[in-house]
């Protein structure tokens, strides 16, 4: 939206600017389920950081991560697409601009902080397919020219490519001309961000060391030296050209996405680079909501059965061996049918669709939460195995150690290195599995915008004659891109905690 | 070891055979971390045909290191940085790596201390050593079989034909180590390492163990290379000895020079530091500190933080290698410097004299109040098999054992591993609930009673761990390791008196104040034994119950605990179940001994009258299969076979398999107790007649 000064805008588009700045003023706050289920991992996370911190043998291993460059790389990746998700988190209704009886009225759409920011692109909907950075549709129709002629052609977008004379001529330029300056000004914006911050880093040292020395030998190096410093370290040059390129990236994206649809239109004409960035928020939600219902589950039952043994142990190795026997779909496929029945019988629960999408969301997680918990469990429960029989375990009961004490000081914290492996682990594998399942139709719903129904619209899509590939390939490209950024992120910390690879003296 | 020692000679030498030209030439050999810290530091040695080279040292001081330096089978990160290794004349270091591997197992072999570890699981033990046979011996199919066996033979295993098909695991670990033997025989080396060949093993095995790595040297000729940081294994195996600390050799010489007068500070320490029953009124000399870290500073002696004879020369200079008049090398300023020798010439007595009876404790009757009584125990594991989990018998692991522990007085239970002393060790703690028996704590009964009961009883019996690297929780500070017992038996109300106490404890047991903040991981092995005893002080037991402590410790490292072990009962009163198989530390610090056998005690009594008047055979083969530095063995009794399963023990007496006198009447009934003095009791028909 960098243009807007040299660039006709038509009046909407200046309407939404507007709005935009009246987001949150007078709207109500919405909190959905998984919203508040996300609120909570949060907290959680903020809570675990803290408690390591005062950890020296829990940081090492992240320190070590630190030090990695395709750690650091992949976090970074992961650390926008997880801002993109929070932004989509925060929901409100707007408020109308009618007022019944003194009250104020809320409109019947939930919306989320990204929905505001993005409003340009999202509002600006087509009749149907348009290719990615295309002034006209893709596909013929009848129109009247001015002398009363039927012709039919491609007709011109309500949007996409609106400001150009004779978009034949001049589109190629004016994209090249806006990439080239989108990328610039990316750079220029990148760069400026980078200095400012390494100044505030800087003098964030300068003040930490100026009270605990009181020598003033620092005095002579400046901001820049702080900056060489930091190049001289891999992972943070390794990460300062990747920050540059998405900030080109990013100011690239922006300055088309102004005036065209960068990843085109689907079937209504929604932009396709929304949808694909609203996907982002489901794949996250199921890849870690999922895991905060199986986590209990699994630390819980493993941890039990293989500390209490005896029946405990009994009835517990039975249950997920019968779990783990039953084909996953079909229990998904069979509890989500259900579940659907039962919504719609009740429609007076839900205020708003997107209560009911979001409940349906929640329900999944759960399902996948209680169908995947039996790989983690089977882990803890070895690894329990394993450390009861240990002497410090024995020397707690010799004292007459609670069961629970027992379990919660001694065995809990020496199991949280699989725990968290496994967490990571497992994220990349539900994000697929929630593509297959909406592929295969028992996944959200058919309302919620995530990467399996990008996916299962694209099926008809690619039957179709001429292809309309760019759902699809939004759709891949995003997945692709998140799943690769955890997994590799995840083979970092694996690696981190590995004590094999981390062998700092010899075996002498 | 005392300083007289040089009068006797040594009866239990090693066989003397011919021995001929210098088979292995080690020169000047540096193996470095990539970090650069030297992990082997100038080492040179050379070993002859026919010789037992010994290498003595502590854990960490570069043993195995320079052995697999010479089979250059360093581990990723670690490498040979100079030196020279000549075997045969051959220039190890020059060789290309195809052409090593034909020296490997060939003309040198080598041999580890697990043997669980060393053979492949999946193939049988005849395949195992077909295989080297093939890759070194050149033989073709049908000759393959029959040298196989006759090498399982040559190994002393019965049966040969039937074992060269079994698989690793149905295999004792003794038998393991005798296969490895074999492999490692299978291409006739000139040179066989051996590194830390029996220390996995129990005494009475490596006895055998020992024995068939003498007779083969005879037999072949070979050199053996011995790792060992047990000296009574060096006093029975070899002819020269290495001393090796901090990754150099310290000291070298024959070994009758060694023992009879050790020229290094540190050798005559790891002497000094060795329990026996002469010095059971002393404390032993043990070494103060620890071994230095990899890569300590290199601008002096290693030893000098922990020589009482260091000055400062010791301190800036590292001293050079020094022979001897009498071929005895050492590295040591005392030997090179006039201060030096004019502190030689003080002549400081290498340990503190002949001991005298003043120090034992009185009363060596047993006094009458008493602690502990246990009656009968009996603890039975079940046997499941199948789907359903039926129980189809017992491992009867402790069998009818009565005890009976006077206050401030220490019982010692001895066996062989497997023979069911740590169970008796836990069913006393109710950490496993005895199938039968009475235990009476300080006149209370504790089978039975409820949780909470039982709770009350619970800071009066503690137990000392065997592995200090295990029995401390890794994510626990020392503080809350310590606090653990008083907050669970509620000592100590408020947080300021557990924090004093937590002090007052770290000083009884010799650690800093500073170290409660620290995590176990930081610490040594004695260190960590250290903390294992101030927690269980922190309750204030009378009663601990101490499983194999210094077992996993070196020598140096074990004197501290035992002097610490032994002035806490002097100051505090405690009683000690002292649980080992080394039975020079039991007769360090026991009263009493009872001897333990298949889940039973077979014979009991004073350490006086068990150790050195043993009536039960298995006691006699016991004593007389470890090794001892002044070689005063008694009458040597070879104990053939290996402890019998205790879910099947035998039909009479459980040791008739393995007893040399064995009557018929022994195959019919378990003998009765036979009462020889008023605390000394057996279980055995001989002493009976
Ligand atoms: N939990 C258990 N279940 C079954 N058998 C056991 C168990 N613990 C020990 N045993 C068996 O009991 C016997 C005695 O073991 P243990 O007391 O550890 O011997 P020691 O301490 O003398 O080496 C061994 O045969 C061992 O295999
Ligand atoms: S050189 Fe000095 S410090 Fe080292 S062992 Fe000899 S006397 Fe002790
Ligand atoms: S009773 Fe018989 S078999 Fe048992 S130890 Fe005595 S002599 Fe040997
Ligand atoms: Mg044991």
């Amino acid at each position: 939206m960098k243009q807007a000064a040299h660039v006709s805008i038509p009046f909407y588009a200046q309407n939404e600017r507007f709005s935009v700045l009246n987001v949150g003023v007078s709207n109500m706050p919405v909190i959905l389920w998984t919203d508040a289920m996300i609120f909570l991992l949060l907290a959680t996370i903020l809570a675990a950081a803290l408690w390591i911190r005062k950890r020296p043998h829990l940081v090492l291993p992240w320190h070590r991560v630190a030090k990695g460059s395709v750690g650091m790389v992949s976090l970074l990746l992961l650390s926008l697409f997880v801002l993109v998700g929070l932004l989509d988190t925060m929901h409100y209704r707007a408020a109308l601009p009618e007022k019944s009886n003194g009250q104020t009225v809320y409109s019947a759409e939930v919306l989320s902080v990204f929905d505001a920011l993005a409003k340009g692109i999202k509002s600006r909907s087509e009749k149907t397919y348009s290719a990615p950075l295309a002034a006209y549709l893709y596909a013929k129709e009848s129109m009247e020219t001015p002398d009363g002629k039927i012709l039919r052609d491609y007709p011109r977008l309500r949007y996409g490519g609106v400001h150009l004379a004779d978009p034949q001529r001049e589109l190629l330029g004016d994209v090249l001309k806006r990439t080239v300056i989108g990328a610039l000004e990316g750079l220029i914006i990148g760069v400026l961000l980078i200095a400012v911050s390494n100044m505030l880093f800087h003098f964030f040292i300068k003040l930490r060391t100026g009270r605990l020395s009181t020598v003033p030998e620092i005095s002579k190096d400046n901001w820049i030296f702080t900056f060489t410093r930091a190049m001289k370290n891999r992972p943070f040059r390794a990460l300062l050209i990747t920050a540059l390129l998405i900030a080109m990236l990013f100011g690239m994206t922006i300055n088309l996405a102004a005036v065209y649809h960068v990843l085109g239109t689907d079937k209504v004409g929604q932009d396709v680079l929304y949808l694909a960035l609203k996907s982002i928020r489901t794949g996250l939600v199921i890849g870690t909501v999922t895991t905060l219902v199986m986590l209990p589950f699994a630390l819980l039952l493993g941890i039990a059965a293989g500390y209490l043994r005896g029946w405990v142990d009994d009835v517990i190795q039975y249950l997920y061996t019968v779990l783990s026997s039953i084909p996953s779909v079909l229990l998904i496929a069979a509890a989500v049918l259900m579940m659907q029945v039962y919504i719609e019988m009740h429609p007076e629960w839900f205020e708003t669709s997107a209560a009911r999408a979001d409940l349906r969301l929640l329900f999944l997680c759960l399902i996948l939460g209680v169908t995947s918990w039996t790989g983690l469990c089977r882990l803890l429960r070895g690894e329990t195995l394993k450390l009861r029989e240990l002497e410090y375990i024995q020397a707690a009961q010799a004292f007459g150690v609670s069961t629970s004490r027992i379990l919660t000081r001694h065995i809990v914290p020496n199991v949280m290195h699989i725990v968290l492996i496994a967490v990571v682990m497992d994220f990349s594998s539900l994000v697929l599995a929630e593509a297959v399942l909406s592929y295969v139709g028992v996944g959200v719903d058919p309302s919620t915008m995530s990467f399996g129904t990008l996916i299962n619209s694209a099926r008809l899509e690619m039957g179709r004659e001429p292809m309309v590939w760019w759902t699809l390939a939004a759709a891949f490209g995003f997945m692709l891109v998140l799943v690769l950024a955890a997994n590799l992120f995840a083979d970092a910390v694996r690696d981190a905690f590995d004590p094999r690879l981390n062998r700092t003296e010899a075996v002498a | 070891m005392k300083s007289d020692l040089s009068l006797n000679p040594l009866p239990s030498a090693p066989p003397e055979i011919g021995r001929g030209e210098f088979i292995l030439n080690v020169d000047g050999l540096v193996t470095r971390l990539n970090n650069g810290a030297r992990i082997v530091d100038d080492i040179s040695f050379s070993i002859k045909q026919g010789e037992t080279f010994a290498l003595l040292g502590e854990s960490g001081c570069g043993k195995s290191m320079t052995a697999l330096s010479l089979m250059r089978l360093l581990p990723d990160g670690i490498r040979i940085a100079s030196g020279d290794i000549k075997l045969d004349e051959e220039d190890i270091l020059a060789l290309p790596e195809y052409a090593m591997r034909k020296v490997r197992g060939g003309q040198m072999a080598m041999i580890f201390q697990e043997p669980g570890l060393s053979l492949n699981p999946v193939m049988t033990v005849g395949d195992q050593i077909a295989e080297a046979l093939k890759l070194h011996q050149k033989l073709r199919g049908d000759e393959i079989r029959p040298r196989c066996v006759e090498l399982l033979e040559q190994v002393g295993i019965s049966d040969a034909f039937r074992r060269a098909n079994e698989y690793p695991f149905q295999l004792s670990g003794g038998m393991k180590q005798r296969v490895m033997i074999a492999m490692a025989l299978a291409g006739q080396p000139k040179l066989l390492i051996a590194d830390e060949p029996t220390t996995a093993l129990d005494v009475t095995i490596q006895a055998q163990v020992l024995k068939l790595l003498r007779d083969t040297q005879q037999k072949t000729g070979m050199a053996l290379l011995l790792i060992t940081h047990d000296l009574g294994v060096v006093a029975q195996m070899a002819h020269q000895v290495g001393v090796m600390y901090a990754g150099q050799i310290i000291e070298q010489a024959p070994r009758e020079q060694l023992f009879a007068r050790p020229a290094h500070p540190y050798t005559q320490k790891l002497f000094a530091a060795l329990p026996d029953a002469g010095r059971s009124g002393q404390p032993l000399a043990a070494i103060p500190g620890n071994v230095p870290p990899l890569g300590a500073s290199l601008a002096a002696c290693r030893f000098a933080p922990r020589c009482d004879k260091a000055w400062a020369l010791c301190h800036d200079q590292v001293p050079e290698w020094t022979q001897l008049e009498n071929g005895q090398g050492v590295r040591c300023h005392l030997y090179t410097s006039q201060i030096g020798s004019d502190k030689l010439n003080l002549n400081v007595p290498l340990s503190p004299g002949s001991s005298t009876a003043s120090g034992e404790v009185a009363g060596e009757e047993g006094s009458d109040s008493s602690l502990l009584q246990v009656e009968n125990l009996q603890v039975h594991f079940p046997i499941h098999k199948g789907i359903l989990k039926r129980t189809v018998g017992h491992v009867k692991a402790v069998d009818g054992v009565s005890m009976n522990i006077p206050a401030g007085r220490t019982l010692a239970l001895v066996g062989e591993s497997g023979c069911g002393k740590t169970t008796v060790g836990k069913a006393l703690l109710q950490l496993i609930t005895p199938t039968a028996g009475s235990v009476r704590f300080a006149g209370h009964e504790l089978i039975g009673i409820s949780a909470r009961q039982l709770r009350k009883q619970r800071a009066g019996m503690q137990m000392i761990f065997q592995d200090p690297y295990a029995s401390l929780n890794p994510k626990m500070r020392v503080a809350e390791i310590l606090q653990e017992g008083m907050d669970a038996l509620s000592i100590a109300n408020n947080s300021d008196e557990r924090q004093r106490r937590i002090d007052e404890l770290l000083e009884q047991v010799g650690l800093e104040k500073a170290s409660k903040w620290r995590y176990p991981h930081e610490f040594s092995g004695g260190q960590r034994q250290r903390i294992a005893i101030a927690r269980v002080l922190a309750v204030n037991p009378n009663l601990l119950i101490c499983d194999e402590p210094t077992s996993a410790l070196d020598v140096s490292v074990q004197a501290q605990i035992l002097n610490l072990l032994k002035s806490l009962q002097q100051q505090l009163g405690l009683s000690y179940l002292f649980i080992s198989h080394n039975l020079a530390v039991v007769e360090y610090l026991a009263h009493e001994v009872y001897v333990m056998y298949l889940g039973r005690i077979v014979e009991r009594g004073t350490v006086k009258e068990v150790l050195h008047a043993p009536k039960h055979p298995y006691t006699q083969a016991l004593l007389s299969a470890v090794p001892r530095i002044d070689g005063q063995g008694m009458k040597t009794v070879r104990l053939a076979g290996e402890t019998p399963s205790p879910s099947n023990p035998p039909q009479g007496c459980h040791f008739h398999t393995r007893c040399a006198h064995a009557m018929a009447e022994c195959h019919k009934e378990y003998p009765g107790e036979t009462i020889i003095t008023a605390t000394h009791r057996v279980h055995c028909y001989l002493a009976a007649e």
